[in-house]
């Protein structure tokens, strides 16, 4: 059935709504800004007076002209390491070669020499953990000095770090997912290791260098004193070590040569739900910003979000007389059939139970999932507690965290608690998790938590008999209020790689829409639930 | 009347003579040679027989194959078109001594308009004016100031064994005549060995005006004047009817004049009769001379089938059947006026070279008649005459019918080969030819300002790079999508010798931005379709390694293909022995220079040669082993002097 909207586009909450969503929408827009000029003017100069590409030029040639680059991570690092990791030195993202997906990990040398910080790995961890979960070839343009050295204790040595980079690309091989490396600069140490783990290797002359101990070391350790290029430079490796398949001339020749390669890859999509034409929504989704109050506090029918997003704005509601808080319901997105699971309130048991319920449909029918996250948490209180509020939860939660159908989550709102849990959040291993700028992340709100620390501390205060004014309680909950303030923010968890990246709301419908292609690369497979508490 | 004819010709002219058979109900046969069998008038004719190799001389010259042809075809008539056998008295005969009718004048016709001076003289015999001149034997100072007194000054003094202008002496007025002769006999002298000199009127500013005659064997009309003055080289480039500043009264003396002279040879069907004018001071009776007759059908014909409403090849087929005249001279009357211009494949920049290559993309305006024999796909080849078209316009006045030239060239699409197509257009444009102000000068004085080329709009090459990149198709729904920075791609073309870098940075949403140099062009869809800045993106033909675009009359972008590189190819100063084996032979030297590919050294191994090649151009440093040492693989052998970068 096609939604209604109540929204009175011209009112005045409506333009106070927009301005808000603006003033968050840019705080976004300029840190992704600064993370895509990267190590900035100076370090761009000398890179291009190399006659290399920038990275994010790299990227674009490397894509089939006008494809979607769906990029994860745009603000990885943000205000981390004193600014010095603009997007972590790391480009990555889902775009287009020779008409299909491919994943793209993208050093930027002008970031450190692309030196792999701890957020760097975790950002090549993510785009290989997309990449092995939907089946992406992986083209990797490798141009970095390796582990940054400051930080090796963080880089190198756990499960998640440095090592595992290479441990993935085996792993894909084996799964059939092609590696494809262009060496576009060094490749030294433990980089090396990209292009030689890679199935097909491409190396710029004269530019591409790969090795395990660069000269400086070579000289500290033999004595040899040999240059860059006749150590591991194109020629060396296309001709006499076979580390490297073809030789470029430059980038440009090295990018069209990887496009052929992704061309030979003989592989299609599975692609395997029912598509049907899309159709644009019928409610203009640029609205969203006016229908959607930034603030969080204010609540609002979420079905006036839906109708921005999905074809026809057409919903075909299931359940929507039970358990209230939750929406569910059948639509299409870009032609994608989706089950939507969507707050609309606080979760109360019989909104758990429905939410199972209709993940169990799914999860029946192949429909993949769309949550779009905008949740308090779990109801609380005694009446709910000696329901089983727990119980219903926690059948939501095994729904989640098992049904094999692929799972896209938007956090159009407040994240907190176990509803972040209910509605797979990145614990649950979407296939994609997306933030909008007003968005919040934590495990309760400030203030809640403030309040709980100080009635535990008062409790303390009073049973030693003393006294707290409400002055000197109001003073110990503000650095509480303020810490979860700043750590709630959507940067800082993207900052982190809590999600793939920060959205500007007015984009969402094309974010799920390629989030669901770029996951039906891979097939569906059957579900097998855990035991569910009943 | 016929039922059945063979066009004994190719291109857009047998596609013209098959086109007005076809209305007449008369069955066509076509020939061709090996290079034309898939050609259009081939495949416009209703049968087709294949008469030898692509050289002319091996088919559409072979006179005896042409008439088996029409035997074999059952045709009762052959069409010579224009060229070829069209005025070859030899091949009436023989069509005719095969029981067949040739469509066009009598071989006796033919032979008395083929011996230029002979011709003249019997014009002259029959009243037709020829230009003032002395040919005579008497070579005295005296006599021969005396016929250049009688000519009229000024003229010009050829030595009579002449050419290239060796000889020739330009005399404005009787005192300088003595000094010019004797200067010009000199010159005769040395050049030829021959001192005689002719004398023949100096034409100040000649035009060139042909009269359209048809004749039934006896009588004769003419179908007005064509000016032909627009020549490069003597090659007619723009025709047009009537010829500008024409006068009814000049008019009639030219159309007499012509009719006489085909009368006076008993013409049959269509001719010309081409007369050099005098144009300094407007055209006049006594202005005009004869300079000979083309006895066939000619390439401008159409303009005067434009203002005369007649359809000149069905006269020719209804006359040569035994009809009379079909009309008489008072019946013919000019409506309007009309241009024909010649659209080759030529490379105008490199000095008209005639251009060869396969069409890839052919198409023309509504608003013009394009007589062609060419269809997209089909090949300009090299054995032929590079014409792809003419291209004619008819309009009710000279202006509105040069506007309407201007329009159908600039709307003219031809993409595959470099064409004359700008140089038409400036010429189209040109204002003195607006003005009327034409002769056969014209063109040579403002050669320069006719092939210049004038400056390509920024959005001619920004649509060419979204072309290249395939970004001229309609959004789709993700086109261009970025989270929050947008992408640039990058795409380099070249026109001519530019070379554009180019970079389109999709923001999404049927909205893309051009960059190159210092331009910023904004593609937006709308309305389903492109804009450029505001307006209508041009019309294009994407071909794999070429754009073109169909602005400043078709600008051909390159295309290089990014994998179409070797860096291997240029790499290393250093030839290296692939195998282990003994060098037989050390063909290269210190200091050599040597091109890439050339053979430096032999290498015996396994039993084979393995022949070394230069990787590069480049000079031999040092050669490192002499013939008969056993090396090893990846032994050094020659070294090439390093180069910069």
């Amino acid at each position: 059935m096609k939604l209604v909207s109540k929204a009175l586009t011209g009112s005045e909450e409506f333009r106070a709504n927009v301005k808000g969503h603006m003033e968050a929408i840019e705080i976004v827009r300029e840190a992704a800004q600064l993370a895509a000029e990267g190590g900035g003017g100076k370090a761009r100069e000398r890179h291009i007076s190399r006659g290399k590409m920038l990275p994010r030029d790299r990227v674009a040639n490397l894509l089939d002209p006008g494809s979607p680059f769906l990029e994860i991570g745009a603000t990885a690092a943000h205000g981390m390491y004193d600014g010095a990791a603009p997007g972590a030195g790391l480009i990555a993202g889902i775009g287009q070669v020779a008409g299909r997906d491919v994943m793209v990990v993208c050093n930027d040398a002008t970031v450190k020499g692309g030196t792999y910080y701890p957020v760097t790995v975790k950002k090549h961890l993510r785009a290989q953990e997309i990449a092995g979960e939907n089946l992406l070839p992986c083209i990797y343009l490798v141009d970095s000095g390796g582990a940054n050295l400051p930080n090796q204790d963080e880089v190198f040595p756990d499960r998640d770090h440095f090592g595992r980079i290479f441990y993935n690309q085996a792993r894909m091989s084996a799964k059939g997912i092609p590696q494809i490396a262009v060496v576009m600069g060094s490749c030294t140490a433990g980089g090396a290791y990209v292009p030689a783990m890679s199935d097909v290797t491409i190396i710029v002359k004269e530019q591409g260098t790969i090795f395990l101990a660069g000269p400086p070391l070579v000289k500290a350790a033999t004595g040899e004193v040999v240059s860059a290029e006749e150590l591991g430079g194109g020629d060396v490796h296309t001709r006499l070590s076979g580390v490297a398949d073809y030789l470029a001339e430059d980038d440009g020749h090295a990018l069209a040569l990887a496009r052929q390669a992704v061309a030979s890859l003989n592989r299609v999509p599975w692609q395997g739900v029912q598509w049907q034409a899309a159709e644009a929504p019928a409610y203009d989704p640029e609205d969203l910003l006016g229908v959607v109050p930034p603030d969080l506090r204010t609540p609002y029918d979420i079905r006036e979000l839906i109708a921005r997003v999905v074809d026809g704005s057409r919903f075909d509601e299931f359940k929507a007389r039970f358990g209230e808080t939750l929406v569910t319901g059948f639509a299409h997105v870009e032609g994608c059939p989706v089950g939507i699971i969507a707050n609309n309130g606080v979760l109360f048991s019989e909104s758990a139970q429905k939410g199972t319920h209709f993940i169990e449909i799914c999860s029946q029918r192949n429909i993949p999932l769309v949550f779009l996250q905008n949740i308090t948490g779990f109801i609380v209180g005694r009446k709910y507690e000696n329901e089983g509020i727990a119980r219903h939860g926690a059948k939501m939660v095994t729904a989640v965290a098992t049904t094999s159908v692929p799972k896209i989550t938007m956090v159009v709102g407040g994240s907190f608690g176990a509803g972040n849990y209910g509605m797979a959040g990145r614990a649950y291993q979407p296939r994609f998790m997306w933030s909008w700028p007003i968005s919040r992340v934590s495990v309760m709100g400030g203030p809640q938590a403030a309040g709980v620390l100080a009635t535990v501390r008062r409790d303390a205060i009073e049973r030693a008999g003393g006294t707290w004014s409400p002055e000197e309680e109001a003073e110990f909950k503000r650095p509480t209020i303020e810490m979860f303030e700043r750590q709630s923010h959507p940067l800082y968890a993207s900052a982190r790689l809590w999600d793939d990246g920060i959205i500007d709301p007015r984009k969402t419908r094309s974010v799920l829409a390629l989030s669901l292609r770029a996951s039906l690369n891979a097939p569906i497979e059957d579900t097998r639930f855990g035991v569910f508490r009943m | 009347m016929f039922d059945k004819i063979l066009i004994a010709n190719r291109g857009e002219i047998a596609c013209r003579v098959i086109r007005s058979a076809q209305e007449m109900g008369i069955a066509t046969v076509a020939v061709y040679s090996d290079a034309d069998a898939a050609a259009m008038h081939v495949a416009l004719a209703d049968e087709a027989v294949h008469i030898g190799g692509p050289a002319p001389a091996e088919s559409y010259l072979r006179g005896d194959r042409i008439i088996a042809a029409a035997q074999a075809s059952g045709a009762q008539a052959i069409h010579p078109g224009y060229g070829f056998l069209s005025e070859n008295p030899d091949f009436v005969e023989a069509v005719e001594a095969a029981g067949l009718t040739f469509i066009g004048p009598s071989a006796r016709a033919i032979r008395a308009m083929g011996l230029k001076d002979a011709a003249k003289a019997l014009m002259e015999e029959a009243g037709v004016p020829v230009v003032p001149g002395y040919h005579g034997a008497d070579q005295s100072d005296d006599l021969l100031k005396e016929a250049a007194e009688g000519i009229g000054y000024p003229v010009l003094i050829k030595a009579v064994a002449g050419g290239g202008g060796k000889g020739m002496r330009l005399v404005e007025r009787g005192a300088d005549f003595a000094d010019a002769l004797a200067s010009a006999r000199s010159e005769a002298q040395t050049a030829f060995g021959n001192p005689a000199v002719l004398i023949e009127k100096f034409v100040t500013a000649p035009r060139h005006i042909e009269v359209q005659v048809f004749g039934d064997g006896t009588r004769a009309v003419h179908l007005f004047e064509r000016d032909c003055s627009l020549q490069r080289r003597h090659q007619k480039v723009i025709e047009e009817a009537p010829a500008p500043g024409m006068t009814e009264e000049v008019r009639a003396a030219m159309g007499a004049a012509a009719v006489r002279a085909a009368e006076a040879i008993g013409y049959a069907g269509a001719g010309t009769v081409e007369f050099i004018v005098d144009g300094s001071d407007g055209l006049r009776a006594d202005g005009f001379w004869f300079m000979e007759m083309n006895t066939r059908l000619q390439v401008e014909h159409p303009v005067t089938e434009a203002i005369t409403g007649v359809d000149l090849v069905e006269w020719q087929i209804r006359v040569a059947s035994g009809e009379p005249l079909p009309v008489a001279q008072a019946d013919l009357t000019i409506t309007g006026h009309a241009f024909e211009a010649r659209l080759y494949a030529e490379d105008v920049p490199r000095g008209f070279l005639p251009a060869t290559g396969t069409l890839s993309h052919l198409a023309f305006p509504g608003g013009c008649r394009a007589d062609t024999g060419v269809r997209t796909g089909d090949r300009i080849s090299p054995h032929y005459d590079p014409m792809i078209a003419k291209v004619i316009v008819h309009g009710p006045t000279r202006r509105i019918a040069l506007q309407k030239l201007a329009r159908a060239l600039a709307g003219t699409e031809v993409a595959g080969s470099v064409t004359n197509l700008a140089f038409l257009g400036a010429l189209a444009a040109h204002e003195g030819f607006a003005r009327g102000e034409v002769d056969t000068g014209l063109i040579g004085r403002d050669l320069q300002a006719l092939v210049a080329e004038p400056e390509v709009p920024v959005q001619a090459v920004a649509w060419a790079g979204l072309v290249a990149l395939g970004l001229d198709r309609a959004p789709g729904a993700f086109d261009g999508f970025a989270l929050w920075v947008p992408m640039r791609r990058a795409v380099v073309l070249s026109l001519g010798d530019v070379v554009y870098d180019i970079s389109v940075e999709s923001g999404g949403g049927g909205e893309m931005t051009v960059r190159f140099d210092t331009a910023e062009v904004t593609a937006r869809w709308r309305d389903g379709r492109w804009t450029l800045d505001g307006t209508p993106a041009p019309a294009h033909h994407h071909a794999a390694d070429r754009v073109t675009v169909f602005r400043n009359h078709g600008l051909a972008f390159d295309v290089p293909d990014p994998l179409a590189r070797d860096a291997t190819a240029a790499s290393g100063d250093v030839v290296e022995a692939p195998m282990p084996g003994m060098v037989k032979a050390m063909m290269a030297g210190a200091g050599d220079h040597v091109t890439a590919g050339q053979r430096l050294a032999v290498l015996e191994a396994m039993k084979m040669e393995h022949v070394l090649a230069a990787p590069r151009d480049g000079i031999v440093a040092e050669v490192l082993v002499s013939e008969g040492t056993q090396v090893e693989a990846g032994a050094a052998l020659i070294r090439l002097e390093a180069v910069e970068d």
